[in-house]
């Protein structure tokens, strides 16, 4: 085995560690570190396929950003983000774990028939780096790209109104109650 | 000898680690984490699928724009799981049965 050998192994080892951690831990804390692990292992595995700028995003994005907002709201949920073990409905859950897994098996044997295994010749200098990903992203995806804009601007306005709630809506300038309440301070 | 192979397979083991523990689990914030497992996995196979053709970058332009999507499903995810939360005081994703009756 050369390096570049044991580096994917070590890395893939890693990583589906940190899966299995993610979602067998009761605690959702732990789960989301062994998320990050998973993160870092896969950016990792980036990197060893020539996709630098991809690696850096995932880093920049899923490990700053979006762990982050999940351990935000496992935080701001307290003790209560962990559900009680019950079996209620245990047997359908299970027979769909198994169903799921055992045709994924079955795919995965098919794979294992055809997949190639010979190392891959070296490709370009500049592959996967930032100038000739920027290069393909604004010219053959450069409607995706703003449209992929517009789905985050939705999506965080979306979620701002979803979890304000009906509540946090009284009070807001604009609305009745806020003018109403004007007027009595001015009286 | 680390071909695409490699890959492949452990892009299909990480999917269904993700698939069956989002089957399995109840906890809507471990679903939504099996969700970004199985998302990764189906990354790291694009990539080296781009890797396997080195002469476009169509691969990883796609993964970008997963990584993208990601970032506002989470975000729309984890809102409705604190809205879930004000209403039932609970995270547990079989208690969302608003609809039902």
């Amino acid at each position: 085995m050369t390096l570049g050998d044991w580096y994917f192994a070590a890395c893939a080892l890693v990583a589906v560690l940190g899966a299995f951690v993610t979602v067998s831990n009761p605690n959702p804390i732990r789960g989301a570190m062994g998320l990050l692990t998973m993160i870092v292992s896969i950016a990792g595995l980036f990197l060893a396929l020539h996709a630098q700028f991809l690696a850096a995003i995932q880093l920049i994005v899923y490990a700053g950003a979006i762990v982050v907002l999940f351990l935000f709201v496992i935080m701001l949920l307290g003790p209560s983000s962990q559900t009680p073990r019950d079996s209620r409905g245990r047997f359908a859950r299970v027979t769909g774990g198994t169903l799921f897994g055992a045709f994924f098996a079955g795919a995965g044997f098919l794979v294992l028939r055809g997949a190639k295994w010979a190392a891959l010749p070296p490709p370009d200098a500049d592959f996967g780096g930032i100038d000739r990903f920027g290069q393909v992203l604004f010219s053959k995806g450069v409607v995706p790209f703003e449209l992929s804009s517009a789905l985050l601007m939705i999506a965080v306005v979306g979620a701002v109104a979803i979890a304000r709630g009906k509540q946090a809506m009284h009070g807001m300038p604009g609305t009745k109650e806020q003018a109403d309440s004007h007027e009595e301070k001015r009286t | 000898m680390t071909g695409i192979g490699n890959y492949v397979v452990l892009s299909g083991v990480l999917f269904a680690i993700g698939g069956v523990g989002f089957l399995v689990r109840r906890n809507v914030l471990v679903a939504l984490m099996s969700i970004e497992v199985m998302l990764n996995a189906v990354n790291l196979l694009l990539v080296a699928f781009n890797r396997a053709r080195p002469d476009a970058l169509t691969g990883q332009m796609f993964a970008f724009f997963i990584i993208a999507a990601e970032a506002a499903e989470v975000a729309v995810g984890l809102a409705i799981v604190l809205s879930l939360f004000r209403i039932k005081r609970t995270v547990r994703s079989d208690e969302a049965d608003l609809l039902r009756n």
